[in-house]
């Protein structure tokens, strides 16, 4: 992890050019994309282990759901801010009310109400189902913001990447991205297990407690 | 476990399946609805050869957006005032503007401007802002293209803002 992002950064602030309308400020799509990617893919995981939780009842979809949840939170934020001190200079404002820019906001909203109802429910099973249906609801906004680009006019660009008729990004800046997008994948991979594992602790840490208050 | 006291269990979880793939499936029926309804609300701009379809009278506030028309930037000596024309290729509207643009701003280019249309049919902008399009392109290969005379400036088509 720590090497993809050690080259990611290397590549994205040195090697790589400077972009002919942008100039300089195209290096902050080196983070604002992958964090703008994983920003989706996290609630897409987190959409389908509450499936899973819901339908089959599995404990470990839970975990892995509520562990991702504020490593979505933080992605998607840092998907706004950069999106927002790139969108100054070059579009002419911080903030505009586009599809696009609405509809994350809106995500970083699920984000946040997710962690909500498990904070604010104390029964474990039950904010578990809570937590799940929001999140299940809350899937519906992914493939709005994927596509508000293509449905509506939007002041943000469409997709330069995955498209029908190859990138329209040049493979020196190409290059660098996904290196960047793969450290960012293995650091969600990193820190999704070290949460899952803290939270798995504090459970049995939990039960523990119980047993002794009862045995008491 | 005999066989008989895993089937109830089954059953029930088949059943879950249903209603959530149900339930997700009526969902995205109800918001593609709604969004749908609200298309005209939802586009950031509209484009010139939308303005009669949508009957924008004069004095109506509302975004335009398109390309600013090659060689119809105009700046009067001594007149901050700015006159260029927004065209999506199908129509054209005059646009004048008082202020700063953004960086992003060319000739070519997309625009979006913010603003009313007077009773002469001319936009006064009150806002500008520059649309960057998904084409990523270093700096020195468009200016090696240039120098051997192979670059060729996007050729500017028609966007299909209303598909």
């Amino acid at each position: 992890m720590a090497a993809a992002f050690a080259v990611g950064i290397y590549m994205a602030l040195i090697t790589s050019p400077a972009d002919f309308k942008q100039g300089e400020s195209v290096r902050i799509m080196y983070i604002h994309v992958p964090s703008a990617w994983m920003a989706l893919l996290t609630y897409t995981i987190i959409a389908v282990a509450s499936g899973v939780s819901i339908i089959w009842r599995h404990p470990l979809a839970d975990l892995a759901a509520k562990s991702a949840a504020p490593v979505g939170l933080a992605f998607t934020g840092l998907a706004l801010i950069t999106g927002s001190l790139w969108g100054k200079p070059m579009w002419g404002d911080w903030w505009v009310w586009d599809a696009r820019l609405t509809s994350v906001l809106v995500l970083f909203f699920l984000y946040l109400g997710y962690i909500a109802i498990w904070q604010a429910i104390e029964d474990q099973n039950q904010a578990s189902r809570a937590a799940a249906i929001l999140a299940l609801v809350g899937f519906v906004n992914v493939p709005i913001i994927k596509f508000s680009v293509e449905w509506w006019s939007t002041l943000h660009q469409p997709a330069s990447v995955i498209r029908l008729d190859g990138p329209t990004i040049d493979g020196s800046m190409l290059v660098p991205l996904l290196v960047m997008v793969l450290a960012f994948k293995a650091y969600f991979i990193t820190v999704l297990l070290w949460r899952m594992k803290a939270e798995l602790v504090a459970r049995k840490l939990q039960v523990l407690r119980l047993k002794k208050a009862q045995g008491a | 476990m005999s066989k008989g006291s895993l089937n109830p269990m089954r059953r029930r979880k088949r059943q879950r399946i249903i209603v959530v793939l149900t339930a997700m499936g009526l969902l995205g029926i109800a918001v593609g609805l709604i969004l749908v309804a609200l298309q005209e609300n939802i586009v950031f701009f509209i484009a010139p050869s939308e303005i009669a379809e949508r009957q924008i009278e004069s004095g109506q506030r509302f975004r335009l957006g398109g390309l600013v028309e090659a060689g119809s930037l105009e700046q009067q000596p001594n007149d901050p005032t700015i006159h260029f024309r927004i065209t999506d290729l199908e129509a054209s509207v005059p646009v004048q503007y008082r202020g700063l643009l953004p960086d992003l701003f060319r000739e070519g280019e997309g625009v979006v401007a913010e603003g009313r249309l007077t009773a002469e049919g001319i936009f006064e902008a009150d806002s500008i802002l520059a649309k960057h399009d998904e084409n990523y392109m270093p700096k020195e290969v468009i200016e090696s293209l240039k120098k051997s005379g192979r670059w060729q400036p996007q050729e500017e088509r028609p966007k299909d803002e209303d598909s």
